[in-house]
Formats: structure tokens, C-alpha cells, sequence
């Protein structure tokens, strides 16, 4: 049973006030919902939908437009490891493979420990220090395996 | 000369109250004490050009707003997703009050009393970032009801996209802001007639915004007197790839690439030899290195072949075979298209196809020439911009490095051979 806490519904009031339209909405409560849970189940996006007034339906359909919403659960850190063109002529390729080798998971796949999801992600905004990752929220440049060692075996 | 960057290392810069010693927010007094239209047209003449990729005169987009229409909107696009791009992130993580100034300043020249700032969803930290800097406006005054005594209310909110590269075209962006699939619409009727909610809509880029502060100080006949005769003012790059210093540096536009990338970048890594380098992000065609010494602004980019853009600059070597960065490039391209039309969706999915089989020594001479027909097929046909990128680097790096596309081919030949 999915349900939003008190605190959430008031944060929703508010969210939902920044818009002439509820449906403007939508975007911020999934990532609410993602925050939370690592993932949007079918029943959030049910609870999202009475909120905004859509349907299930309409709330799947434009949350599956995006990729970094997830229907089904995800490790507890989301690693986007950037593959594209300046981070790939600094030599991404080679400490993707490293790290999804050092994880033991497939590229898009998740750990047995549930600990780490890894994506190969496109470019994210940090091309003059690449290669580069995202950990959760936070961005890491100029990689090494030495350095990939070193923040990942420090995650709690 | 720095504009956008002045003291973007400063410690502490982010505050509101350091942000204010350096000078900051002194522009809305000087645009209050005029007439909107007239923040307009210092804009107009400073010939500020759109620093999110097309390039457009600012103040011109500013004018084309449905007359007496409201209420109007502001869309700050801060979906920075272009291949090669990191620039606005630096501004908006550094810097969030210049842009806050930029958008209340053009939000008075615009009488638009709602601005939104969409970040890519990526880009939690720095839209955290800025919802604290815009608490301390609010506190401050300089949002909220009744600005500085000029009349003028304004709310402004940050607003998170969730990874879709295509929510930076700007009909896409309004989509997707208004709780929708990050679909592009048809056009016209351009946003500045029918944008958000189907109302008068300015979308502009973080960039283009942090600009307007200074123009608002200086004037814009100072600013237009930096740079080349069309190409007005200073512009940030984003160097990256083989250089030595890759970074995100501030230069005059008309600045020649050799400069940027052999004084300010540091030159080629392990002392190189340029082979060939993309002027203006993923996009726009690639270049050869004989080009190096073109200047960069607008007219002299386009005249080489090539565009602006969004003023990422990736600088390859000698190493490289520019078909493993294509295919690249393609994969993106293919990943990103958001399916609507049929020319983009297909084509992009089809140039990776066979770019990958080239790039694994399965291709045949006659793949390069079809890769060229679906280039055509593409151009000018799809429904957005997209499709017009995905073939860009595809069509310029055939046109450039047909050799390179040889060389793999005729690796099979021979391999044939041997077996």
C-alpha cells in the first residue's frame, strides 16, 4: 500500500502551488516518489495520479518518456558512468568495463548486495573533466581506476 | 575580458551578501528607472546573441511577445545536455545570483511576473543550489511582490526535468514542463505567441540571461563594441578532449580556435598533432585541423562549415579515427531521438547500425555512400532540430575523413583475403 506521510502531502501543496496547471506537477511528485523509493510502483503512480488528477495511465505514460525514472527497485547508490564523446577520448570505455568488472554486474544491471546500480549514461554536463560519474547526486571528474576504487569502496 | 565569469572563482560567491559587495543586483535599479520597452532595446542594441545554440538576437525574441497578452512567462533553459557542453553548469553553480539577476531584469523588460528554471534532471545539486539562492532573493527583496518599489511581482521557481536530452529544444521543454511526454511541438505558433499554458512565453538560455545584468550596467552600445561586427560580446567555451588544460574559459568572440585551444587549453596532449576538432558541440559538423586558425564567432564558423552552436569546443588528436567517435555521436543521437517522427527515429537508429557494423571491420565501401543518402534523407526533413544534429557529425566526418572510413573497410578486404 503506497501512501503519502503528512509531511509529503504539505510538500505536495506546495509543489502543486508553483503552477497555473496541476499536471505541471507531475514531474517533481515522480521524482519525489523516486527519492524516497528508489523506484516508482505502480500504486505511486496511482497516488500520483489522485493528486493531479490524471490517470495511472497518463502518469506511466509520460514517466516512461524519461530515463531516469525507475519502475522497478534500484540499488541504493545509482552510478551513471558518462560514455559519451569527450569522456570517450579520455578513455571512458576502458574504466566502464573496469567498473562493471569491479562491481561483478552488467552494464544497467544491479548488484546481489543491492548496493549499486551502474548505467552507462549519456553526456551530463562535465566534459572538461572527464571521464566522469554521477553517484546519487554527486559528480565525480577526472577519473582513474585507483580513484573509482577509492570512492566507490568508501560508500557506506 | 570577463563578463560572465568575473570572480567566478570567488569564494563564497553563491551568497547573496558577496554576491552584493561585488555589485550584484545594482542592475535592477537601472532597469527599474526605465520604461520596460527600453530595457528592450538596450538589449536589441547590444546585439546579444541566444547562447544556447541558434544563436538568436535576444532582444529581438524578447519583442516578438503577443502584444498584451498575459500573463506571460519566462523558461530559463537550463537542460545543458549538449555532448561536449558543461558551461552553464559552472555559471549556475558558482554564480546562481547572476542568473537570478539576469532573469528579473528581463522578466521587467518582459512584464512577466512567473519564471520558471528548468534543470536537467541531473542537475539536483545545482537546482538546489538555486532554490537556496532564491530564498535569500526573496528575503533580500529582489523577488517577490513589488520589486525594489517598481511594481513588479515575481515568483521564480526551479523546476526538474528526469534525463531526456530533447526537453532542450524549447517546445519540448515546454511540454515537459507542463507535466508531459518531452515531445517538441509544432511551430509556429512560436512560444513567444503561444508558449507555457498557451500563453506568451520567453525561453532563454542560462548563459544568454547571465549576460543581461552587465548590458543593463554598461549599455549595450559597450557591449556591441566587443567582438566581431555580428558576432557582439564575450562567449564561454567549454574545451575538452585532447588538451592539455580542458576547462570552461570566456573569450571575445572572433577569438581565433588556434588561440583557445593551443594558448588558453594548453595546447595537445603529449604534444599531438590536431587532427580535427568540433567547434560547437555534438552537433555541428566537424572540422579539419587546417582549420585551426578560423575565428570563432557565428558567421566565421559557419563560412568553415560549421556552427557555434553552443560553444563546446572537443579537440581530437592524431589517434583517433574519427569513425569510433561517430558511431559514438550516432548511439546518442539514437538513444535521444524521442520517436515522434518517423525520418528521425529511423534514420537515427539505422546510421548507428551500420556505423557499428564499419567500425567492427564488417562494412563494405557501398555503406559509406548509403550513410550519406539516409543524411539526406534526414536534413531538413525531420520534425525538430534533432535530426538536423544527428547528422552532422556523421555527414562531416564522411566529408572530412573519408579515410579513415577506407581504412576499415579495406581492413576486411584484406582480412578476406588472408582467410
Amino acid at each position: 500500500m503506497f501512501v503519502f506521510t503528512s509531511e509529503e502531502k504539505n510538500k505536495i501543496e506546495k509543489i502543486v502551488g508553483r503552477y497555473p496547471v496541476k499536471q505541471s506537477a507531475l514531474l517533481p511528485l515522480l521524482t519525489l516518489v523516486q527519492r524516497r523509493d528508489g523506484y516508482v510502483s505502480p500504486e505511486a503512480m496511482e497516488a500520483i495520479g489522485k493528486e493531479l488528477e490524471l490517470s495511472p495511465a497518463y502518469v506511466q505514460s509520460v514517466m516512461s518518456f524519461y530515463t531516469m525514472y525507475h519502475a522497478q527497485p534500484t540499488g541504493k547508490y545509482i552510478i551513471l558512468f558518462c560514455h559519451n564523446i569527450s569522456c570517450q577520448l579520455n578513455g571512458a570505455d576502458e574504466l566502464l568495463k573496469y567498473t562493471a568488472k569491479k562491481l561483478g554486474t552488467d552494464v544497467g544491471g544491479t548488484t546481489t548486495d543491492k548496493k549499486f546500480t551502474l548505467h552507462q549514461e549519456e553526456c551530463l554536463a562535465a566534459c572538461c573533466g572527464g571521464p566522469m560519474m554521477r553517484v546519487n547526486d554527486t559528480f565525480y571528474e577526472n577519473l582513474t581506476r585507483e580513484k573509482i576504487d577509492q570512492i566507490l569502496d568508501s560508500l557506506p | 575580458m570577463q563578463i560572465l565569469f568575473k570572480n567566478i572563482d570567488m569564494k563564497g560567491l553563491a551568497n547573496i551578501d558577496i554576491y552584493e559587495k561585488q555589485g550584484g543586483y545594482q542592475s535592477l535599479k537601472k532597469a527599474f528607472a526605465k520604461k520596460p520597452e527600453e530595457v528592450i532595446e538596450i538589449v536589441k542594441v547590444s546585439g546579444l546573441r541566444g547562447r544556447g545554440g541558434a544563436g538568436f538576437p535576444a532582444g529581438l525574441k524578447w519583442s516578438f511577445l503577443a502584444k498584451d497578452v498575459f500573463p506571460r512567462y519566462l523558461a530559463c533553459n537550463a537542460d545543458e545536455s549538449e555532448p561536449g557542453t558543461c558551461k552553464d553548469r559552472e555559471l549556475l553553480e558558482k554564480n546562481p545570483h547572476l542568473l537570478i539577476e539576469g532573469i528579473v531584469a528581463t522578466c521587467y523588460a518582459c512584464q512577466i511576473e512567473t519564471a520558471y528554471i528548468y534543470f536537467r534532471g541531473e542537475f539536483q545539486h545545482a537546482s538546489d543550489l538555486m532554490d537556496k539562492a532564491i530564498e535569500e532573493a526573496h528575503k533580500k527583496g529582489y523577488l517577490g511582490k513589488n520589486i525594489m518599489g517598481s511594481g513588479l511581482d515575481l515568483d521564480l521557481y526551479t523546476h526538474l526535468g528526469a534525463g531526456a536530452y530533447i526537453c532542450g529544444e524549447e517546445s519540448a521543454l515546454l511540454n515537459s514542463l507542463e507535466g508531459r511526454r518531452g515531445e517538441p511541438r509544432l511551430k509556429p505558433p512560436f512560444p513567444a505567441v503561444e508558449g507555457l499554458y498557451g500563453k506568451p512565453t520567453v525561453i532563454n538560455n542560462v548563459e544568454t540571461l547571465c549576460a543581461v545584468p552587465w548590458i543593463v550596467n554598461e549599455g549595450g552600445e559597450k557591449y556591441a563594441a566587443i567582438g566581431t561586427e555580428k558576432s557582439k560580446g564575450t562567449k564561454l567555451v567549454s574545451v575538452s578532449g585532447h588538451v592539455k588544460k580542458p576547462g570552461n574559459y570566456e573569450i571575445v568572440l572572433g577569438m581565433p580556435v588556434r588561440e583557445i585551444i593551443f594558448d588558453l587549453a594548453g595546447g595537445i596532449r603529449n604534444d599531438n598533432r590536431l587532427k580535427a576538432f568540433i567547434p560547437g558541440g555534438s552537433s555541428v559538423p566537424m572540422l579539419t585541423a587546417d582549420k585551426v586558425d578560423v575565428g570563432y564567432d557565428y558567421e566565421s564558423l559557419q563560412e568553415a562549415g560549421s556552427m557555434l552552436g553552443s560553444g563546446a569546443l572537443i579537440v581530437m588528436d592524431h589517434t583517433v579515427n574519427v569513425v569510433e567517435v561517430t558511431l559514438r555521436l550516432a548511439y546518442f543521437y539514437m538513444h535521444e531521438s524521442c520517436g515522434k517522427c518517423t525520418p528521425c527515429r529511423e534514420g537515427t537508429r539505422w546510421m548507428w547500425q551500420i556505423l557499428g557494423k564499419i567500425q567492427t571491420g564488417e562494412g563494405v565501401g557501398a555503406q559509406v555512400d548509403k550513410l550519406l543518402d539516409i543524411c539526406d534523407n534526414m536534413s531538413f526533413k525531420c520534425f525538430c532540430p534533432l535530426g538536423d544534429a544527428a547528422v552532422g557529425p556523421v555527414a562531416s566526418s564522411i566529408k572530412c575523413f573519408r579515410s579513415d572510413y577506407d581504412e576499415l573497410i579495406k581492413k576486411l578486404e584484406g582480412d578476406k583475403v588472408a582467410t
